[in-house]
């Protein structure tokens, strides 16, 4: 027995030996060569080997990429480097966090010349301070086997009548990105000033049984009925590249996407990158947001990450072409208005929906 | 009992080196850090603001917060110790076969995803769920779900002392004329008190800084300080109202540990100790018989329940049941880029846990010694000190590391910062389980070996370590089995692709729609239950006993 315990001991000071060895070696010394470039992003961050192999072998700079949690802990450890970066560019500030992270200067200026290729609605910020590399439009996402020979919702206010009782689920806003995404699209379409308000649309929702849970996952995966959901309510919030990815992710082949897209009240949200200020390799961060808006990067991205592509000239997958709607007319609030508010917003829904 | 007079002093200067070592640890690791980033949150541009200190104090549904924090780990820890009271037990005086397996397994619960467990949870007991009731919103999931996760921790810190006590004591009681339950309350319970206390510490302090759960079971209307911080600074990115959040939750942290470890210092006696073999027997009579089978039934729906939901969804396709989604794990998106490696991932998660559980058997060991031989008001400050990174906001100490770990080398975005946060987590689960038994060692064993002209050290190797072996081994599992299961600081770390785990992996395929992704997420949980029993089990095998060995 004492063998073992010895051994086991052993191993503990070894291992915790070579740790330190590890660090001194590999993640020691921060990134200084001209070589590699580091790219800081959220946990949904996906692209294919070969299309990095693409820009190492255009550049001679290696991509290395760095996961830290959902979007919102990211930009927040960006600013809590601000200056001192661990990386060289943050890919993943959506517009709801635009705001935040420019008042806190976390980047350095630069115009990239693939923005020729991008429509002027995605370019938020005239500093160029950041760059829009991608969009999704969060919208409600209904099951269609529940509402065969019936009528789903046309309108975010449709959600308030009684046919749509007990059906809705939605994200916290205070805790979930689409979650918030959807409150500021109800915002935006049932203004402060006017005579039915977003408040009174909650209320409504509530009096119809609306069902808050804490993030997407459990929305969509626990609750909602559609495609892979296992719950029991046909009407959830999504986003419109869903139905193309129950297509793609379906166990077996599907011809037809078992959800389909309610394309009033949705709300854009668009993915920003910048170079970090503090940046140790800012020639090569330059390089790769350029990389990022060429087309090789720009059609990689709806395939990987379930959004779509910020330069207009980028080809569309055909799942996207065939299973899902873009909204005519997404819904936006100005970035500023957004921080301004989105305390008293989050708290005056929590009173409405909550208590 | 409790005189130390004739105790073999150790030289001040080896119970200097012995603190050193995890001294060293937290205040690399932990102190610094955290202070760094309460620093950071509460003096914005470097003076301090009273304003967010205001904010809270008068909110008042941030101290309904706070006292729902408080309530909900109580009743958790309470409703957990009597729930695993029984199956504690049945596992230490009663021999059946599959006990050693059924042990490992019972920390499997331990490792789970939350979200992964949720919806597991919601199956059940949420809206058409399996059982009939439907309890998600209320307190009533949360609190199941608590007694679920912690189970283990009960079963494994109490059932390893229980496995040791002498059977004889409360035999003598008994022929004396008290009745079982006096025997037993006035007997069994003052000797297991010490584990029963270190037990209930760990569950209080895991439901205190309770997440998940609280999120997905509870619904909106229910939080804890740890869901209001991560919502703080994650949605709301005020970093000021996250940290004096978080210096709150560790104040009461603190305010519950301090009392904790007066206690329990004062509770532990020191026994004769008997080898677990000759303690536990087969059920002979009837009655023992009904109450292992019930312990074992109860075990069954309460463990087993979640756990069957998964497996049953990790295998059953729309084609029937089969291994497809096994299969497809490793399959990567339409344009090739891959997702999750899964063998990778379980690489991945197993080297990270073995030089967590290394690094947590180094500074827990060096650290229950020191405790467990110095009594006084700087022993408990260590010990609780020690405990404090299970009561701390993962978020906490996630943005610790970065606010202060960029000099004099830059470990911001170092691989060795897994392990690390997942060591600070299991620290505290060796020094419970190896405390309590080095406290029961007698003392006159060390004083003989002492006579007999062994050096300290010698004493410490040839008495205590044999007798903390077995303790060790639980420890060693529960520290293995907490790094395998850890997201949340995990999550935090900036690292790339190939650094990720088991949780991770689960989370990725979780962030799309798909039945393929649901079935996947299903399938890479199913893996992580199979890699922690299996560790679990490897490493209790640590302690075959040999003769008269534990």
């Amino acid at each position: 027995m004492r063998t073992y315990l010895a051994a086991l001991l052993i191993l503990a000071v070894v291992t915790a030996g070579c740790g330190d060895d590890g660090v001194a070696t590999t993640g020691g010394t921060p990134t200084t060569a001209a070589g590699v470039v580091r790219l800081l992003t959220h946990d949904s961050f996906l692209v294919s080997d070969e299309v990095l192999d693409q820009f190492t072998a255009e550049t001679g700079i290696e991509v290395e990429i760095l996961a830290a949690g959902d979007a919102g802990l990211v930009l927040n450890q960006a600013i809590l480097t601000a200056g001192n970066p661990v990386a060289d560019v943050l890919f993943g500030v959506d517009n709801t966090f635009l705001s935040r992270a420019l008042d806190n200067e976390i980047f350095i200026p630069y115009e990239s010349p693939g923005l020729a290729s991008v429509p002027d609605d995605l370019q938020v910020d005239p500093e160029f301070r950041v760059t829009p590399i991608d969009f999704g439009d969060v919208c409600l996402n209904y099951d269609k086997e529940a509402f065969d020979g019936l009528v789903p919702p046309q309108t975010l206010l449709d959600l308030t009548a009684p046919a749509y009782k007990s059906m809705l689920v939605v994200e916290n806003p205070a805790t979930s990105s689409p979650g918030l995404a959807f409150l500021l699209a109800t915002i935006a379409t049932f203004p402060d000033d006017a005579e039915y308000t977003w408040h009174d649309y909650w209320a409504d929702l509530r009096a119809n049984d609306v069902d808050v849970t804490e993030g997407w996952e459990t929305a969509y995966y626990g609750e909602f009925s559609g495609g892979s959901g296992t719950g029991d309510r046909p009407i959830v919030v999504s986003y419109a590249s869903s139905p193309p990815a129950e297509v793609i992710y379906a166990e077996e082949p599907l011809d037809e996407a078992p959800t389909g897209v309610v394309t009033d009240g949705c709300y854009r949200q668009i993915e920003f990158a910048g170079i970090l200020r503090g940046a140790s390799n800012p020639e090569a961060a330059a390089l790769l947001i350029d990389f990022m808006l060429s087309e090789a990067f720009q059609e990689d991205i709806p395939l990987n990450m379930f959004v779509f592509p910020a330069n207009r000239d980028a080809e569309l997958p055909v799942e996207f072409l065939e299973y899902t709607t873009l909204p005519q007319s997404p819904l936006s609030i100005d970035p500023a208005t957004i921080d301004a508010n989105r305390e008293a917003w989050l708290d005056e829904w929590t009173t409405i929906v909550v208590r | 009992m409790d005189d130390d007079s004739g105790a073999v002093r150790r030289s001040p200067w080896a119970t200097a080196a012995l603190a050193a070592i995890p001294l060293s640890f937290l205040g690399a690791f932990f102190i610094w850090p955290v202070a760094s980033i309460l620093v950071t949150g509460l003096f914005p541009g470097g003076s301090f603001d009273a304003a967010p200190f205001r904010e809270v104090l008068t909110d008042s549904n941030l101290l309904g917060v706070a006292w729902f924090t408080l309530w909900q780990a109580a009743v958790s820890t309470v409703l957990t110790l009597v729930v695993a009271l029984p199956g504690a037990y049945v596992f230490a005086r009663f021999e059946f076969p599959g006990k050693r397996l059924l042990r490992a397994a019972a920390t499997v619960p331990f490792v789970l995803p939350t979200v992964v467990v949720g919806t597991a949870f919601l199956a059940l007991v949420g809206n058409n769920g399996l059982l009939g009731v439907r309890l998600d919103g209320t307190i009533w999931a949360i609190l199941a779900a608590h007694v679920f996760f912690n189970y283990a921790v009960v079963l494994r810190t109490v059932g390893g002392l229980w496995s040791h006590l002498d059977p004889a004591l409360e035999d003598a009681a008994r022929s004396l004329g008290a009745s079982r339950w006096r025997a037993f309350t006035r007997v069994t319970l003052p000797l297991l008190r010490p584990a029963i206390a270190a037990a209930a510490s760990i569950v209080f302090l895991f439901t205190f800084t309770s997440f998940g759960v609280i999120l997905i079971l509870g619904g909106p209307g229910l939080a804890t300080l740890e869901v209001e911080i991560y919502r703080q600074a994650k949605q709301l990115l005020d970093l000021p109202v996250a940290a004096v959040l978080a210096l709150i939750q560790m104040l009461g942290v603190t305010a519950i540990l301090t009392t904790y470890s007066r206690h329990q210092e004062r509770s532990a006696v020191e026994q004769h100790l008997r080898p677990a073999a000759e303690v536990a027997t087969r059920p002979r009579t009837r009655g023992q018989r009904v109450l292992v089978t019930g312990v074992l039934t109860s075990m069954a729906l309460l463990l087993g329940g979640p756990i069957a939901v998964l497996v049953e969804r990790s295998l059953h396709g729309e084609a029937g049941y089969g291994f497809g989604f096994y299969r497809a794990l490793g399959q990567g998106s339409r344009t090739g880029a891959r997702i999750v490696d899964p063998l990778r991932a379980v690489g991945n998660s197993a080297s990270f846990a073995l030089v967590a559980t290394g690094i947590a058997l180094l500074v827990g060991l060096c650290a229950a010694a020191v405790i467990a031989r110095r009594r006084g008001q700087l022993s408990r400050w260590f010990d609780t000190l020690l405990m404090l990174p299970l009561g701390t906001s993962a978020v906490t100490i996630g943005f610790g590391f970065l606010v202060a770990l960029d000099a004099p080398i830059d470990l911001r975005a170092a691989w060795i910062l897994i392990p690390l946060a997942h060591a600070l987590v299991a620290v505290p689960f060796v020094v419970r389980a190896v405390v309590p038994v080095m406290r029961s060692v007698r003392q006159r064993l060390r004083e003989a070996a002492a006579v007999l002209g062994a050096a300290p050290h010698r004493v410490w190797r040839e008495v205590d370590l044999p007798l903390v072996a077995r303790a060790t081994a639980v420890g060693a599992g529960f520290a293995f089995a907490v790094s395998l299961g850890e997201f949340g600081a995990t999550s935090l770390i900036a690292r790339p692709a190939s650094s990720q785990t088991v949780p991770l992996a689960i989370y990725r395929f979780l962030g799309q729609p798909g039945t393929l992704n649901f079935g996947r997420a299903m399938a890479m949980s199913v893996i992580l239950m199979a890699v922690t029993a299996t560790s679990v089990f490897l490493i209790e095998r640590f302690r075959t006993p040999g003769p008269g060995a534990f």
